[in-house]
């Protein structure tokens, strides 16, 4: 049993805290979010030659081999810095999706690419009606003759605007709600009759609303086995929703230290307000709801990588419940105590508090992976 | 990053889960896991089969004073196996608490006398800390020690005293001089039980139960000899006293067995037509709960891995402390709702030994509710959870 972080792992979680630290302030990260495609391509190639692109993948592609465990180091300091670089859309979803179900020829094709930072992807799953549910898949993809025809919406996006190319799920058979008769497809951007609605998230990030008019693809866009592809979908979003835990850990932490400063710093009544033990109380609430949570994302992340299974999603769902109730523990009590200032656009803080709103409901909110851990 | 035993350590908790299966008594086990209050001479009995077995009941002693000088790993494993089978808890005061004390703070007599006497449970210990106006402030206590010659005169109260009636010896906190900042005017001392002037009154505590009690001291003559450390150690002694066995506090094992117990018993009672753990709301709450014990489990395993990587413990027992009580606690609210109507009925009997009768609706309901009040008593022991707040907030946080 050992549950500390490999010297490799350290070193490289070292070079990203490094660079958030020196080319990553609040300001810069702002406007990069504010301007232009919503996050610095610089940046992107950046990430790409720090190795950070490759972490998750099999060495074989060019990878580390660090696997979803890998990933806690890279989505934490995301967390931390607030980054709105693509990483969770193109490697996580798009990247683990690839190389989970991916055939050999479509991995050598854009896992490699990936790693270098010269192809991006991009997961659409979400449609309007389909909230948390990922059977409930009304997109359709109909062969004619030798090609398959895409038609349907899909919503929320993430980075689709800047990604080289889309996987899309689709039901290629079956009653809606079924597991069986999903499949996947990757389709180039560019391609005829796929256009997208573009926009900014409340939290300073970007998605798309997809829109797909008959597009034709050749069989070759086939990810994974047709009708079969439920299985690689739950994985891929419960590696996302675990990595997505390790970001919200990086959030809370930052959250619950920069409250504690400002407590040591703000004085009301003639004296520091982190005297008072009410609010003292509520710190040491956003500590241990911080611990915990870190506890649940290595627990989800190690669970991850052993495989499917009932331990996979009680640990992800785990996770992800403590990861809601930590919008109101942390989030909500960091603007509390912050006062006035923590609900202005100016400081970071409300930044921070915005993010970890909108990830309780990224991938299945507080409610929904409650009851799914009850089910198992 | 790995959660799986090394191929020794699933060897040693193969060996554990065999030695418990063939050893540990059924007759203990049943009231164990029925929830009826045990006798002193239970645990006597189970701690003697333990600590025959190579000092097993002190995991956390080193070899030379006979334990068994285990890993972290080793006792935690040790310590889930126990769980797992539904173990009677070892009395803590004499072998985690005051054994690890003289070992760092006592004289080679002290460590000569009382070890061995604590390894075989011939010599039940309590402990004397809190008094009836010192609670959460434990430094303001005022039991009195003056030195006359090579005695002390002790006098005083203390209280909350957990099997005070069964115990031959007390280790306490008392005052030995009065001019010094509250702290510094503290020291460690072992008083006998059984010497004249001491006093031992029954508390029944919420449950109706006779566990804790309150003890008077009227110029109680305790020999010199009986100092541990110097005059004014007892703070820094007390503190590193609670230090002590912190992966332990959280009682993870233990919860989970409870888990296991109320998930029995909510597929047995019936709501609805269907079993009430088909119940969303129920099931719900069951899950909220478990949920909190993951983490919990985790938390304290990271804790372990650093100790077993050679990292001085931190200000952790605090957390584990709070967020354990809190799932203890949710867990006896849970079983005492699992029953409905028939936690209501109060069979006294029912809590204790050779009870026969028919039991009044589900069997052991009657304990659920008794439970679930004395239970509350775990965020008030040990530091309340208020002042475990106060210790993070300081000691973590720099608040």
């Amino acid at each position: 049993m050992n549950l500390e972080f490999s010297e490799e792992m350290v070193m490289l979680q070292d070079s990203m805290l490094k660079f958030l630290q020196n080319e990553y302030d609040f300001e810069t990260r702002q406007s990069l979010s504010r301007t232009g495609i919503g996050y610095s391509e610089e940046n992107w190639q950046n990430f790409a030659e720090m190795g950070l692109l490759g972490i998750p993948f099999e060495e074989d592609f060019g990878g580390f081999g660090f696997g979803q465990t890998g990933l806690i180091v890279v989505m934490e300091a995301i967390g931390k810095g607030l980054v709105v670089e693509p990483y969770l859309a193109s490697v996580v979803l798009g990247g683990l999706l690839i190389q989970r179900a991916g055939s050999a020829d479509q991995k050598e094709a854009i896992l490699p690419a990936l790693i270098a930072g010269e192809l991006k992807l991009a997961f659409a799953y979400v449609e309007r009606q389909s909230r948390y549910n990922l059977t409930d898949v009304e997109f359709t993809a109909e062969k004619k003759a030798d090609q398959y025809c895409l038609s349907g919406s899909k919503s929320v996006v993430f980075n689709a605007e800047t990604a080289d190319k889309i996987i899309v799920s689709a039901r290629t058979s079956g009653d809606n709600f079924t597991q069986q008769g999903i499949s996947l497809f990757i389709v180039d951007k560019d391609t005829a009759g796929l256009t997208s609605r573009d926009y900014e998230t409340v939290d300073g990030l970007r998605a798309s609303e997809l829109s797909f008019d008959n597009v034709m693809v050749e069989q070759s866009a086939l990810v994974g086995e047709l009708d079969n592809a439920f299985s690689d979908i739950e994985y891929v979003i419960d590696a996302a929703a675990a990595a997505t835990c390790a970001e919200g850990v990086g959030v809370v932490t930052e959250l619950r230290d920069k409250t504690v400063e400002y407590l040591k710093t703000r004085k009301q009544f003639d004296q520091p307000i982190g005297n008072f033990q009410v609010l003292q109380h509520r710190c040491v609430d956003m500590f241990m709801t911080e611990e915990q949570m870190r506890s649940l994302s290595y627990l989800a992340a190690i669970k991850v990588t052993e495989g499917d299974g009932v331990e996979r999603t009680k640990s992800v769902s785990a996770a992800k419940v403590y990861l809601g109730d930590a919008r109101s523990i942390v989030g909500e009590q960091a603007a509390q105590l912050h006062g006035g200032i923590g609900v202005t656009d100016e400081l970071d803080v409300a930044h921070y508090v915005k993010r970890l709103a909108m990830i309780n409901a990224l991938f299945g909110d507080r409610d929904y992976h409650l009851q799914r851990f009850s089910q198992v | 990053m790995d959660l799986n035993y090394s191929p020794e350590e699933k060897a040693f908790q193969l060996e554990v889960r065999e030695f418990l299966k063939e050893n540990y008594p059924k007759d203990i086990q049943e009231k164990v896991a029925k929830g009826i209050a045990l006798k002193k001479e239970d645990y006597v009995r189970w701690q003697k089969i333990l600590a025959a077995k190579d000092g097993w009941v002190a995991p956390g002693w080193p070899a030379e004073y006979g334990g068994p000088g285990w890993t972290p790993v080793q006792k935690y494993i040790f310590d889930e196996e126990c769980g797992a089978a539904n173990c009677l808890r070892t009395v803590a005061f004499g072998l985690v608490m005051l054994a690890p004390v003289l070992m760092k703070f006592g004289t080679a007599e002290q460590r000569e006398k009382y070890l061995g006497d604590i390894l075989n449970s011939d010599v039940w210990w309590c402990q004397g800390y809190s008094e009836p106006n010192s609670g959460s402030d434990l430094a303001s206590l005022q039991t009195k020690a003056e030195k006359q010659g090579d005695h002390y005169i002790v006098n005083g109260s203390k209280t909350w005293t957990t099997h005070g009636h069964y115990a031959d010896m007390m280790f306490t906190l008392v005052r030995t001089s009065q001019e010094d900042r509250k702290k510094k005017g503290i020291s460690f001392l072992l008083i006998d039980m059984n010497a004249p002037g001491v006093t031992t009154t029954p508390i029944v505590t919420i449950d109706g139960m006779h566990v804790v009690n309150q003890i008077f001291l009227e110029n109680v003559k305790v020999p010199v000899e009986n100092l541990v450390g110097k005059e004014g150690d007892g703070w820094t002694i007390a503190k590193s006293l609670l230090m002590h066995e912190r992966t332990y506090i959280a009682q993870v094992p233990r919860s989970k067995r409870q888990i296991t117990r109320l998930k029995e018993l909510a597929s047995k009672e019936r709501y609805n037509g269907k079993p009430l753990i088909e119940d969303d709301a129920f099931k719900a709450k069951i899950s909220a709960v478990e949920i909190e014990l993951m983490a919990l489990e985790m938390t304290n395993m990271r804790v372990l891995s650093k100790l077993s990587s050679g990292d001085a413990p931190g200000s952790e027992s605090s957390l584990l402390k709070v967020k354990g009580t809190e799932v203890q606690q949710a867990i006896t609210a849970l079983l005492m709702e699992a029953v409905g109507y028939f936690g209501m009925p109060y069979v006294k009997e029912s809590m204790t030994d050779g009870w026969q009768e028919e039991p009044i609706g589900p069997e052991e309901a009657s304990v659920l509710a008794p439970h679930y009040f004395d239970w509350r008593k775990s965020s008030i022991y040990g530091g309340s959870n208020e002042i475990q707040k106060n210790i993070m907030a300081k000691a973590v946080l720099g608040l």
